[in-house]
């Protein structure tokens, strides 16, 4: 008997299975990764929890975002574009004056003994604030802790803050923590934004 | 020379296309590593505001997305014009925002369920009202890492 070769299979269309599965996939999915600005929230206090302790007036930094989208810092209205510098003469206090927060004295690594920024920025908007403008201020303040940890990591090692390898990374958030309290929601405009 | 070049014109040979449905293949698995799938069809408006200060949320395993804004303009008739919360697939009150994280805690494995980061999508043009009481209810449901999600201002 006459062996027979079994024919080649014909590989042509499998460029175009491909080129199918191919357009699946780029229809059905999405490139884009998420950023945005990262904050943790405060946990809710115990119903029975005794009254937390004020803090001293100089180490709060008030901003008050109205329905108006109008900002006061200090109960002081203001532009915008002033906020970051506002917030970095408040994060640093370079002076020690008497009416911007204090300091705390600890030990760091890398930077040895250092004075650690009592200050917390208080975030207050209005429920008809809009989202823009709440986001715009967010922006600023975290604006205003970036620039102020370039600054010490410059003074320390030359470099900017998201070049530092991650202990040195740490050790910089630890001497400048991140304090933006999203304080509790408020009616501030007058007329209050309840419908 | 001359003498190895056979007489006549000879045609031209036609190209291999043998290779192409491996380019196509190096193609589709580039496709299918650098995306994501697209998780929900939205139902409201979301046009994020810009910021210059953001980062970039690294495990999307432990991000779950919620969506506010105003509901988009086929929805009107049904859900309203006012700014509306999704989570997954529905417009859902902020009361059921509590049964969502636990539920979302619930899909995740044990040692990362503390690690979910909330990702608020939020329509620039929403009032803080709503996302007030969404950050209310997360704060209640002990699910306390979030991100406004922003695009990059230019």
């Amino acid at each position: 008997m006459a062996r027979k070769k079994t024919p080649e299979i014909n590989a042509t269309s499998t460029a175009d299975i491909a080129f199918l599965l191919l357009i699946f996939f780029l229809v059905s999915t999405t490139m884009d990764v998420d950023s945005g600005l990262f904050r943790r929230l405060p946990p809710m206090p115990p119903e029975d929890m005794v009254q937390i302790p004020p803090v001293a007036k100089r180490n709060v930094l008030q901003v008050m975002v109205n329905k108006e989208d109008q900002l006061a810092v200090n109960s002081e209205l203001m532009d915008i574009s002033q906020l970051k510098a506002k917030a970095i003469e408040f994060i640093l206090n370079k002076d020690n004056k008497p009416d911007l927060p204090s300091k705390k004295i600890k030990e760091l690594p890398f930077f040895g003994q250092v004075e650690i920024s009592n200050g917390i920025v208080s975030l207050q908007s209005d429920r008809g604030t809009s989202y823009k403008m709440y986001i715009a201020v967010q922006d600023e303040l975290t604006a205003a802790y970036n620039e102020v940890r370039d600054m010490k990591a410059m003074e320390q090692w030359g470099k900017k803050y998201s070049e530092l390898t991650e202990e040195q990374m740490d050790a910089v958030r630890k001497y400048i923590p991140t304090a933006i309290s999203e304080a509790e929601p408020k009616n501030v405009g007058q007329k209050g934004g309840k419908k | 020379m001359a003498k190895f070049r056979k007489e006549g014109s000879k045609d031209v040979p036609a190209i291999s296309t043998a290779s192409l449905p491996d380019i196509v293949f190096m193609l589709l698995f580039f496709f299918m590593v650098s995306t994501t799938m697209r998780e929900v069809t939205l139902m409201v408006n979301n046009g994020m505001p810009e910021a210059r200060q953001f980062t970039k949320l690294e495990k999307k395993s432990l991000v779950s997305n919620i969506y506010i804004g105003k509901p988009k303009d086929q929805y009107i008739g049904i859900y309203g014009s006012e700014p509306r919360i999704q989570l997954n697939d529905k417009l859902s009150n902020v009361s059921e925002i509590s049964t969502f994280v636990a539920a979302e805690q619930e899909s995740r494995k044990e040692e990362d369920r503390n690690m979910i980061t909330n990702n608020l999508k939020v329509d620039q043009f929403t009032k803080m009202g709503i996302v007030t009481d969404v950050k209310q209810e997360l704060r209640k449901a002990n699910s306390l890492r979030i991100s406004y999600a922003t695009r990059k201002k230019v």
